[in-house]
């Protein structure tokens, strides 16, 4: 099989769209890590679902890159949907869409709390939903472009 | 570039922003409150106990409902008696939990009769009969209070009445104002506990008498 694929230059696009998307999830984990530990904004529960789909992407990817194999787009595609929806549900949380039912705890956060927002409408879940979405469209792209040679 | 060499320096490029923002942001990070917010940390009339010439005010913002809040009174006793007559505590309501409202409504109206810290110990230590998964009853505490040796119709007269509305009112407008988002926290001479903890909270206690004392 090895033979009949073409070399890895002719794949350079979907190298580069796979590698994008470890760039992206590597940033959102940087990110989300700067607020929670060194800003020490309250991570609420829906923030860690999301942040469940997100970290293994940073270590799961370089394997897919190094040496490239297009598969691991099969391996990241579940998490990525797990962490949109997450993502969309939470978003609509914040903007009232669905009530948030049991308040939690001193420790806990209510997930509907906004700490912090750029140009007026991106907060944090906001920021996550564009991050899976922006994601989601480059695995499609990498799967696209990447012309595997049948016999 | 080759792969790997592009993949590195990105990396390495993450890695230093993210080392970079945090060496930004605790530079920045202030030790105190700033100088227009100081007055919100005081209301005349706040339960207060502890020395009365004590330079070291420790300024609770606290949540009857609130298990952090239980587990940390003892704690503040503590200190309060370790440092005899240098340290006092001021509490300031900051009703975060559902149906809390009322609760510290009647817990001024005990102050009122001099009872607020009978009130708390005994809201404190029966926390599990009156919240229930995070949501206040009222009610529950209620009858909590009433068994502590008060006047019964002026307190239902007086935790509704408009006086102490207007002084839970206060607390809320000064807890936004020094942007107390959880409870309890707490500020020592205007300076707020930033990295919670019991032995955090100690050690900014004992850097205010070293200053003051």
């Amino acid at each position: 099989m090895h033979s009949t694929e073409k070399p890895l230059s002719d794949n350079r696009k979907s190298w580069l769209l796979l590698f994008f998307i470890w760039v992206l999830a590597t940033s959102g984990t940087a990110i989300s890590l700067f607020f929670s530990e060194i800003v020490q904004l309250p991570v609420c529960v829906l923030c860690w679902y999301q942040r469940i789909a997100l970290y293994p992407l940073v270590l799961m990817l370089p394997l897919g890159l190094f040496p490239f194999d297009i598969n691991a787009v099969r391996y990241i595609t579940p998490l990525v949907i797990f962490g949109w929806l997450a993502a969309l549900f939470h978003v609509l949380v914040v903007a009232g869409f669905i009530p948030e039912s049991a308040q939690p705890c001193v420790q806990g956060v209510p997930c509907s709390e906004i700490h912090f927002t750029l140009l007026g409408f991106l907060n944090i879940p906001m920021m996550s939903l564009l991050t899976f979405t922006i994601i989601g469209l480059l695995i499609v792209m990498a799967k696209k472009s990447f012309i595997r040679k049948s016999t | 570039m080759n792969n790997k060499t592009l993949f590195i320096s990105v990396a390495a490029l993450i890695g230093i922003i993210f080392i970079g923002a945090t060496a930004v942001y605790k530079s920045q990070q202030t030790t105190s409150v700033a100088s227009e917010s100081l007055p919100a940390l005081e209301r005349i009339g706040a339960p207060v106990k502890g020395g009365n010439q004590a330079k070291v005010t420790i300024v609770e913002f606290f949540d009857p409902a609130c298990g952090t809040c239980r587990q940390f009174y003892p704690l503040l006793n503590n200190l309060i008696k370790k440092y005899q007559g240098k340290v006092n505590v001021v509490m300031r309501y900051a009703p975060l939990h559902q149906g809390s409202e009322d609760v510290v409504k009647m817990l001024e109206a005990a102050h009122l009769q001099g009872q607020f810290w009978p009130a708390v110990e005994l809201l404190f230590a029966n926390q599990q009969r009156w919240v229930e998964h995070h949501v206040s009853n009222p009610t529950h505490a209620l009858a909590g209070i009433k068994t502590l040796p008060l006047d019964q119709a002026q307190l239902d007269k007086d935790w509704q009445s408009n006086k102490v509305a207007t002084i839970i009112a206060q607390d809320i407008q000064d807890g936004k104002t020094l942007k107390v988002r959880a409870t309890p926290q707490f500020f020592v001479n205007g300076k707020p506990l930033i990295i919670f903890g019991y032995d955090e909270l100690v050690k900014l206690v004992e850097e205010a008498i070293a200053e003051a004392y």
